[in-house]
């Protein structure tokens, strides 16, 4: 039983990560009709910028709130110099230049820092185990499980109870009646594009303490998050989050359970959701 | 959804409309087409002697598998990113082959193709049921399954360190066993037949019909073509091409690693289609003739970060040049005879 318990934390963390990126991932497409393939670099910059940032002597609180910002520059110079010039053609355009924008942003980083990973250390009050009863949990898992469902719920809200949500909402809705009610859309591509790019770099922020800190890192991740979002229906935000929690949870038990099948699992769910449900659990039909 | 790679400016019907098309330009193209063809066989044939046999016969397998490729993505509509899957699937079962019953190597590279063909019908089925983008994600997808599973059963594969030695038995002729340059002029004849058969599926109504459902597949339908049909059969014979360069290119290499299975495979090969130009089957072995070269320099002169330029050069491409390489060569040619043709009428 308390081996349950810890396989389903282990999943919820590991499912926090895919939430936050896949929610990135999804505002962005919503708004701009851009899947992202450099979401993965972007992830992996976020953990890497971390591991730069305590080497001068900051810590992890700081990075949490200091890299998503860096990221998000980063995601509005990727808009305006690049992403910026497809948008009105075909979305594979896009999808192929952050194809190439990964390849040299992996590379990069390999450059300049290695393959071989940056150390990072678990912060200060998260290390060791949470003590219930009989049953010991990672405190950093309990604390990654617990952050990223509260940084969905604030993105939640911020996209249902606020103004800037509602008109991202119906941008994301319907871009051209939208315009119609005299919603500057445009004006909203470029924040909400930088954005998505800080909740991958937040993602990553998460993962340093959690997962080795390599160049390579995030190409692995960015082929799970498609997944995530094939399964939640790409553009749905609910999709995105419920989605990246459940393909966490089906790696951790695949794992436990069936070590040889784990990360086969998550691709076989996907089959399953393409076969039965075309558009996504959470997707419509109108939004291919 | 109109063509998936159409762009607005792209009005002369420069997207894989071949010479065959009844117009003016269409007819005076024809002798060129014959000229292109004798280029080609000629530059391939020669290749060996002026490069280093084995990067010639990469070039050549990158060239097939950007083919196979273009196929789906030019003249279907569909972007595949997960073609590794049936070449490096291929490339692991012609060395299985080879290794354990010790066959002519064509023979192997044959059942690798029906292998890569085989698992291309389950994935292409579940695949075409999204297009566009989503055909993109789940396809990529797909592929890393392949992928997985292939390091899972490590028994066969090898796993990470992949099938060593796979040995080139043909017939017994030793020189083409043991010589790089041999083995070229016995293998490229896998690769002309390769490229022939796009060509033919490409020129030939059943490639019309592909064409017609890039171009608009709700008429397509009603017209009475079954649409998905049609795409299975497309993406199988497109993983077949794909399956023969692959067999190939881990004949050549004598290894097969999990590498040639991961999504990275996937990600070159359309960085070569692209960049050589969509549409235009020449686009794929110019863009394979210029990775794969640059790729070999860029090693050999101990440079780290061959993503950099690669990713720049086709960050460049997909900005500026969507036509690639080949499709912008023929595009300006195209206006210049128009614009000759404007003046003498």
């Amino acid at each position: 039983m308390s081996a349950f318990v810890q396989y389903t934390l282990q999943g919820l963390a590991a499912g926090g990560f895919y939430a936050l990126a896949a929610l990135g991932l999804a505002v962005i497409f919503g708004v701009l009709g851009v899947v992202n393939f450099s979401h993965g670099a972007c992830y992996m910059l976020g953990a890497v910028a971390a591991a730069v940032l305590l080497d001068l002597g900051m810590h992890f609180w700081v990075a949490l709130a200091v890299v998503p910002i860096l990221l998000f520059g980063v995601g509005v110079l990727m808009e305006r110099l690049l992403v910026r010039w497809l948008l009105r053609l075909d979305p594979l355009y896009n999808f192929l230049l952050t194809f190439g924008l990964s390849l040299i942003l992996v590379d990069l980083v390999k450059r300049r820092y290695g393959v071989s990973g940056l150390p990072y250390e678990r912060p200060a009050g998260l290390e060791g185990q949470l003590h219930f009863g009989a049953l010991a949990l990672s405190t950093y898992q309990v604390f990654v499980c617990l952050f990223s469902f509260v940084i969905c719920a604030l993105v939640w809200l911020l996209l249902t109870k606020t103004r800037v949500g509602m008109i991202v909402r119906a941008s994301t809705e319907d871009a051209e009646r939208s315009r119609a009610l005299g919603i500057n859309v445009g004006r909203w591509v470029t924040p909400v594009f930088g954005f998505g790019i800080a909740l991958a770099g937040l993602a990553g922020v998460m993962a340093a303490p959690f997962r080795a800190i390599t160049a390579d890192m995030g190409s692995n991740f960015v082929i799970i998050l498609f997944a995530v979002v094939v399964i939640g229906g790409l553009g749905s935000i609910l999709g995105a989050v419920v989605a990246g929690f459940l393909v966490g949870l089906v790696e951790a038990y695949g794992q436990a359970y069936a070590p040889t099948f784990a990360q086969v699992a998550i691709f076989v769910l996907m089959a399953a959701v393409v076969l039965f449900r075309p558009a996504g659990l959470f997707g419509r039909e109108e939004t291919a | 959804m109109t063509h998936p790679v159409k762009d607005p400016s792209n009005t002369t019907g420069t997207s894989g409309v071949d010479a065959s098309e009844p117009t003016l330009t269409g007819r005076r193209r024809g002798p060129w087409r014959w000229v292109m063809l004798a280029v080609g066989l000629f530059t391939a044939l020669a290749l060996p002697w002026f490069i280093y046999p084995p990067v010639a016969m990469d070039i050549a397998a990158w060239a097939l598998f950007a083919v196979s490729v273009d196929l789906l993505l030019g003249y279907t509509g569909l972007l595949s990113f997960g073609h590794a899957a049936f070449w490096g699937s291929s490339a692991y079962v012609t060395g299985l082959i080879a290794i354990h019953w010790g066959l002519p190597f064509p023979v192997a590279i044959l059942a690798g193709m029906l292998f890569a063909m085989a698992i291309a019908v389950p994935i292409g089925y579940l695949s075409v049921r999204r297009t566009g983008i989503y055909f993109a994600m789940v396809t990529l997808a797909f592929a890393q399954m392949i992928y997985f599973i292939a390091n899972q059963l490590s028994g066969l594969t090898g796993g990470e360190n992949g099938l060593q030695a796979i040995p080139k038995s043909f017939f017994g002729i030793e020189s083409v066993e043991t010589d790089s340059f041999s083995f070229y002029y016995a293998a490229i004849g896998l690769i002309f037949l390769g490229a022939w058969a796009a060509w033919r599926i490409i020129h030939s109504p059943f490639g019309r019909v592909l064409v017609a459902i890039r171009d608009n597949p709700a008429r397509a339908r009603a017209l009475g073509y079954d649409v998905d049909r049609y795409k299975i059969i497309a993406f199988v014979l497109s993983a077949g091409l794909a399956g023969l360069a692959g067999g190939v290119f881990a004949m050549s290499h004598g290894f097969s690693s999990l590498e040639e299975l991961n999504w990275t495979t996937s990600g070159k090969v359309v960085l070569i289609t692209v960049l050589g130009g969509i549409g235009t089957l020449w686009g794929g072995p110019l863009g394979a003739a210029i990775v794969v070269t640059l790729e070999d320099k860029l090693t050999s002169s101990g440079f780290e970060g061959t993503g950099i330029i690669l990713g720049s050069i086709f960050v460049v491409i997909v900005l500026l040049f969507r036509h690639g390489i080949w499709g912008t060569a023929r595009d300006l040619l195209q206006r210049r005879m128009a614009g000759r043709r404007d003046r003498s009428d």
